[in-house]
């Protein structure tokens, strides 16, 4: 019997695999990439898609099938990594086509349910909508699957995230988490100094009556417990994760030049020897 | 199957476009029970309530959240559920239109939304509230299907076409109580088909919404002065009839009007197809014309903007 030490064990090591494969798909696509975002996100997508949905049968018909979306469009890196992770995209297609012409993974998801891929987004602040839209589903017909949601900070900054918040909990739905990546930092800077407001997040889903979790988002155990623990009835859950933007790679951490940016062959080959160290 | 009599089409036009599209979509629901139907706060404006009352579990309210009600309908399409959406026009294409153009544009999820009092219907309440660029603005969005109903019987028609028609769409209300009659009985509709309303051989006047009948209305002055004109009542904006289009090239003069801003509408619309012909008839194109204009009760601003019967008679004569 696998105790929580194990489990938690065994997710951190796919976390260090899915961060070793953010750099790779940001090196090899020739371009920049929005690595800083896309890494603060990890522990979530592994304990998400490691362990907590039931995505890895894929032969489950769509009314069981647990769904995910990324609002927080720009986290493709950390989010397509751990699809190949945990087998639901094949490693080597992504690593082939990751932002090359014709490619079903560009800089933001492209709609396509078999996938993995719930919704196109890009545009900040809709996903959360349409995450309740599809809960809400499940209440109305007996659907057995679970919705998961993660958006940013910067992103929640945008008044479409607290109307779906709103509504998530006037619909009842507690077969809903919102996960906040907050790491405190939005394109043009600390939030503090770009929209002071992140740090009230937790108490604004409170006073709305979210079951709300405030946590460290990038410490598996409290990930993975926050996740885990069972819903209130009739209240959607939210985690508040606070994550370090660039989490992994020492020169990224809260440095604001890897919001979106290119891995020369030396940074390459810095991150990937810092990860490879932590094991 | 809605049943279309002489006598319903009587109340539809008194009732007006809102309450006729609450009655339609209400009788589709006791026919068939694969929708659901949303509001933002404005069941009362829709004629809604009798909705909600029979049908609790299938009507979801958003509140005052319009980009949020398209979002969550979004949600609720993923399993091809056809959502109908209805808030006043401006709001539901423009304060929601970045959410139109993901989930209905981009990704092609079943909604509807219905806009309610679109063109200058709302009078006293202003421009906050009235319906200019609404079709201009949908018509842009890759993938959605714009229709404008002309009167009561064919907003019927196409609430019950919508409910079987699998892709994003906007239903554009115009018009209010006392909407006036242009179809009797029942008309053989089908979303992207014009009708003819009106045979004439000498100009024609391609029209959508409520100015199909001002339109026939001109139409009749028109003839009295010996000018003859075909009516074509293009309820679908998109994807335009173009063969309808195409069947009035010989004609003398091509004249589009919408209660709606001439910029990207029907008028447009036409244009756009006729462009690259080299031979073809002008385009004279009536709406409003690119202006807020002041309040006031509907007849007072159809007349402003020139979009009564006889106006639009004498703007046909003088381009002749």
């Amino acid at each position: 019997m696998t105790t929580n030490e194990d489990k938690i064990k065994n997710l951190k090591q796919h976390a260090n695999s899915i961060r070793k494969r953010c750099l790779d798909l940001a090196f090899n696509c020739g371009g920049s990439a929005h690595l800083g975002g896309g890494l603060s996100l990890v522990e979530a997508m592994t304990v998400l898609y490691g362990d907590v949905m039931n995505t890895s049968n894929r032969t489950l018909p769509y009314e069981q099938m647990d769904k995910f979306i990324l609002s927080k469009g720009h986290g493709v890196l950390g989010f397509y990594a751990a699809l190949a992770e945990f087998g639901i995209i094949d490693k080597q297609l992504l690593m082939d086509t990751f932002m090359q012409n014709g490619s079903d993974f560009i800089a933001h998801p492209v709609m396509k349910p078999e996938l993995g891929l719930e919704s196109s987004s890009g545009s900040l602040g809709q996903g959360i909508s349409m995450a309740v839209g599809m809960a809400l589903a499940a209440k109305k017909k007996g659907y057995s699957y679970q919705t998961y949601v993660l958006c940013g900070n910067g992103e929640s900054n945008e008044g479409s995230v607290w109307e779906a918040c709103m509504s998530a909990i006037n619909y009842g739905l507690d077969n809903f988490t919102l996960f906040i990546d907050n790491n405190h930092m939005q394109s043009d800077g600390h939030s503090p100094e770009v929209m002071n407001i992140s740090n009230k997040y937790t108490g604004m889903l409170q006073a709305l009556g979210f079951q709300v979790f405030d946590i460290d988002g990038n410490d598996m155990k409290q990930v993975y417990e926050a996740f885990k623990a069972p819903h209130e009835s009739g209240k959607p859950k939210a985690i508040v994760g606070n994550t370090i933007k660039g989490k992994g790679v020492s020169f990224m951490e809260n440095n604001n030049e890897w919001h979106h940016n290119r891995l020369t062959q030396d940074r390459y080959n810095e991150a990937m020897k810092e990860l490879e160290e932590v094991l | 199957m809605i049943q279309i009599t002489k006598k319903d089409a009587k109340i539809w036009s008194r009732m007006g476009a809102r309450a006729t599209y609450g009655m339609a979509i209400t009788e589709m629901a006791r026919q068939r029970d694969d929708f659901y139907v949303m509001s933002a706060d404005l069941c009362q404006s829709s004629g809604l309530f009798k909705f909600r009352e029979e049908f609790p579990d299938r009507f979801i309210n958003s509140g005052i959240a319009e980009q949020n009600l398209i979002g969550v309908a979004a949600g609720l399409a993923k399993d091809g559920t056809c959502i109908f959406t209805s808030s006043f026009s401006p709001f539901i294409t423009m304060r929601a239109c970045e959410q139109v153009r993901m989930n209905m544009g981009y990704m092609r999820l079943n909604v509807k939304t219905v806009g309610l009092g679109s063109g200058l219907i709302m009078a006293q309440l202003g421009n906050s509230h009235y319906g200019i660029e609404d079709g201009s603005v949908m018509r842009a969005i890759p993938g959605i299907t714009v229709v404008n109903p002309a009167d009561g019987v064919e907003i019927m028609k196409t609430v019950e076409a919508l409910c079987d028609y699998p892709h994003p769409a906007y239903l554009r209300l115009t018009g209010g109580p006392g909407l006036p009659i242009v179809y009797e009985d029942d008309i053989d509709f089908q979303i992207g088909k014009a009708i003819q309303a009106r045979v004439g051989k000498d100009i024609a006047i391609i029209a959508c919404g409520t100015m199909v009948y001002y339109a026939k209305q001109a139409a009749e002055i028109l003839a009295e002065k010996g000018i003859e004109a075909s009516v074509i009542d293009m309820h679908t904006i998109k994807p335009l009839d173009t063969a309808a289009v195409d069947a009035e090239l010989g004609k003398k003069l091509i004249v589009t009007v919408e209660e709606a801003t001439i910029i990207g509408g029907l008028g447009s619309a036409v244009a756009e197809h006729l462009a690259p012909k080299k031979v073809k008839p002008a385009q004279l194109m009536l709406g409003i014309k690119d202006t807020y204009p002041h309040a006031g009760t509907y007849q007072y601003l159809l007349e402003n903007c020139r979009l009564t019967g006889p106006q639009i008679a004498e703007d046909i004569e003088a381009a002749l």
